[in-house]
């Protein structure tokens, strides 16, 4: 069980853990499911993350939210950038594990290569989305008048399955970049980027709690995911028909915002912009009087 | 500190002569039947419910009652105008139609006002000067977009999203068909709009300007019922987005309804706003506030402040001023010009307050009312506020939807931002406070989609206006709201 083989030495493998609140804890629950290669070689023991371990992931991501969404577009510009140079730096890491999840040396070379320039590509918009989507709003009467985005809050995200980094960080972005906090579920089949990313997370000033990161089962965990009242939005991917009107349905006890994102290819430039951050973001419109 | 000299005597020594807004140039059908295809047409089961005068539980009239099969006929038509005409249309002649239909209720305007008040309760000083204008100046303001889409969305290409349905409340009957009307057809979309059943009749005389204006027939389709025929538009397979204004609880049953089918939705639902008062607030202005975010409409207003929030240094003086100035205010004939507060929209309305007012009694919350004389026939309720409220109490985090206003104290900024986010509602919010850079900090803090600073229960056409958390999904108005009634392709 190891990712790194040697003839040398023994190689010394990494326990995969969770990531909330800025911590490394395994699951509360104890439980553990294997990930296995193609020729049916345990690759590692990831956690098998429960409903308790999503709840204290929320309880972090709410409580980062205050300071997270009101830190400064640049800030969070820089702290993106920084994400993005962190796992340039952990290029080799992780064409190896998405080798080990199945991919061939080449598409890994392209998938991490894309996931640092979506990271980028988001960083670049954290200061200007906002001017892309505000108005003035020219009332008919003595006041001055403004929209602007805020953030909506606590968003949870099923991380599509298909795409082991690069969704991942697609999703998480705009997410982010937009002062929202979050909550993922790593895809199931391909989870092992995902505890990698958070450790470039963890390297990156990203606040404790901005982003937490579970691996788990999809279908025990989905339901937490859309029922629990302190998250405000979620996203999901793998719509197989059913799944989105399970969590839309569920999704109705605080009227959740829901954004599915079904087939799209996350490879494909054509397929980031800032509408995508802009599904996680509210509208708010502040009257001032204009007067003595 | 209840000071003789600070009370407002504004019925000594003169009384307000009555002066009641004439009728005799209203036309009211006795009948009215379900407007589609620009025409008024029997329903399939023959039903028809009444409508009445809140103010005095006499009849106006009748209205068919939309079945399964009158919304399926409806959505054929609306189905058949958006595949037909409306999409052929230049955009610039879309527009134009829109334009008609906001000149036409400029012209009618006084009519509109009069029947507003006299089926749905409010003062005709509102529906005169708020209701009936803003309507107008919706559909003014969204004709216009009708041929300039594509500079609202940078990068992408807005298509229409086929058949609108729509659900609408009774507290702004016209005001919010024509929030939901102008932008759906300025996007190119077609409309079947269900009215509340307390308060059609606006409606009705809506269609007869749509087909005054000659739209093609199956644009905007009108469909009268209850809860059943707002049920069966959201369940309407031909149906490509619903939008609702009405209750958080309506709004949920709406989303699971709809879930796993694709369809669109904006809601725009309950809200239980806080008017956050500071010491340093400019304070005959805040009472002022005060009154016009609760009173307003009778408090049958999503976005009301129905809870008071202010700094405990200025209360005694506030409340003080507040009570004075509730017993300034005319309760009575909506018709009448100097009518401040009217009649309640509904029998189970005026239940539903005179309910809460038990349940804040019960809390143990003290309760204050005006003691001005109510009619002895129609729905009245008087201006009520409870103080010794505590931030659990259902009057503070239930909405009443009347003229009910909660009040709690805070001392440091902090509490009472804790206190005005510390509801499951997100709607509005007013911050009364002379410091500039204070206005800034705490509106940024309200997490809701409209914040009124140092003014209250201010609209316009321009202006995005959309609830946070369990008051809704997606904004109305404005360049935002052209967001709800498109698709963006490449």
């Amino acid at each position: 069980m190891t990712m790194v083989r040697s003839h040398s030495r023994v190689p010394v493998a990494k326990t995969y853990k969770i990531y909330i609140d800025g911590k490394f804890p395994r699951t509360e629950s104890g439980r553990y499911f294997p990930l296995k290669d193609v020729d049916d070689q345990v690759v590692a023991n990831l956690c098998r993350s429960s409903r308790k371990d999503f709840r204290n992931a929320v309880v972090s991501a709410r409580k980062a939210f205050p300071n997270w969404s009101s830190a400064s577009a640049y800030l969070r510009g820089q702290i993106l950038y920084r994400i993005a140079e962190m796992l340039e730096g952990r290029r080799d890491q992780f064409i190896s594990e998405l080798v080990l999840q199945g991919l061939s040396k080449r598409h890994a070379r392209k998938e991490i290569e894309a996931s640092i320039d979506r990271l980028i590509y988001f960083a670049g918009w954290s200061d200007k989305y906002q001017q892309v989507f505000s108005a003035v709003n020219p009332v008919n009467s003595s006041h001055f008048n403004f929209s602007v985005l805020e953030p909506t809050g606590v968003v949870s995200i099923l991380a599509p399955t298909g795409s082991g980094l690069l969704g991942l960080i697609s999703n998480i972005a705009p997410v982010i970049v937009g002062g929202n906090t979050s909550v993922i579920l790593a895809s199931e089949s391909m989870p092992l980027c995902s505890v990698s990313f958070a450790e470039v997370l963890h390297a990156s000033d990203v606040p404790a709690g901005v982003v937490n990161i579970l691996t788990g089962f999809r279908e025990e965990l989905t339901e937490q995911f859309a029922t629990h009242m302190d998250v405000n939005a979620i996203i999901f991917s793998d719509d197989d028909g059913g799944v989105a009107k399970t969590i839309e349905s569920l999704a109705a006890n605080n009227i959740k915002r829901v954004i599915p994102r079904n087939d799209i290819d996350w490879s494909s430039e054509k397929n980031q912009n800032p509408y995508l951050i802009r599904e996680t973001q509210e509208t708010k419109t502040t009257w001032h009087p204009i007067g003595n | 500190m209840t000071s003789e000299s600070s009370k407002l005597a504004f019925n000594e020594g003169w009384q307000y002569s009555p002066a009641p807004e004439s009728t005799d140039h209203i036309v009211i059908d006795e009948q009215y039947g379900l407007f589609i295809d620009n025409e008024f047409v029997e329903p399939a089961e023959g039903q028809y419910f009444d409508t009445v005068n809140p103010a005095t539980e006499e009849l106006l009239a009748s209205v068919a009652l939309a079945t399964d099969a009158d919304v399926i006929r409806a959505v054929k038509a609306a189905r058949k105008a958006k595949n037909g005409a409306w999409s052929k249309m230049k955009p610039a002649d879309r527009g134009k139609y829109i334009y008609r239909i906001a000149r036409i209720l400029q012209e009618r305007a006084r009519e509109f006002s009069v029947i507003e008040s006299l089926d749905g309760g409010k003062p005709i000083r509102e529906s005169r000067d708020i209701d009936v204008p803003l309507s107008a100046a919706h559909f003014f303001y969204y004709a216009g977009w009708a041929d300039k889409l594509d500079y609202a969305f940078p990068g992408r290409t807005p298509k229409p999203l086929g058949v609108v349905g729509q659900v609408i409340p009774w507290n702004f009957p016209l005001l919010m068909a024509a929030w939901k009307i102008a932008p759906a057809l300025a996007c190119g979309n077609t409309v079947v709009l269900k009215p509340a059943e307390t308060t059609p009749l606006t409606a009705m005389k809506l269609a007869e300007v749509i087909r005054d204006a000659e739209l093609p027939p199956g644009v905007v389709n009108f469909v009268t019922g209850a809860g059943d025929t707002g049920a069966s538009i959201v369940n309407h397979p031909d149906v490509d987005k619903i939008a609702f204004t009405g209750s958080t609880e309506v709004g949920r049953i709406i989303q699971r309804s709809i879930a796993g089918t694709g369809k669109r939705y904006t809601l725009e639902l309950g809200g239980k706003a806080a008017n956050i008062i500071f010491a340093d607030a400019a304070i005959d202005q805040a009472v002022e506030g005060i009154v016009n975010g609760i009173f307003f409409n009778q408090g049958h207003v999503c976005c009301a402040g129905s809870r008071l929030l202010v700094q405990e240094s200025v209360a005694d003086e506030v409340v003080s001023k507040l009570k004075d100035r509730m017993e300034t205010l005319i309760v009575g004939d909506p018709l009448d010009k100097n009518t401040d507060i009217g009649a309640i929209n509904s029998a189970s309305q005026l239940q539903t307050i005179q309910s809460y007012l038990k349940i804040g009694e019960e809390e143990g919350a003290e309760m204050h009312q005006s003691s001005c004389v109510l009619p002895e026939r129609g729905y009245w309720c008087r201006p009520t506020i409870f103080t010794g409220v505590s931030q659990s109490n259902r009057v503070v985090q239930e909405e009443i939807f009347g003229p009910v206003l909660a009040i709690q104290t805070f001392r440091t900024p902090e509490e009472g931002l804790e206190k005005a986010n510390n509801t499951p509602y997100g709607l509005s919010g007013g911050v009364w406070t002379d410091k500039g850079s204070k206005i800034f900090q705490i509106t940024k803090k309200v997490r809701a989609g409209v914040i009124w600073a140092n003014t209250f229960n201010k609209f316009d056409p321009t202006s995005p206006f959309g609830g946070y958390k369990e008051s809704g999904i997606g904004s109305e108005g404005g360049l935002h709201g052209l967001n709800a009634y498109v698709e963006l392709v490449k």
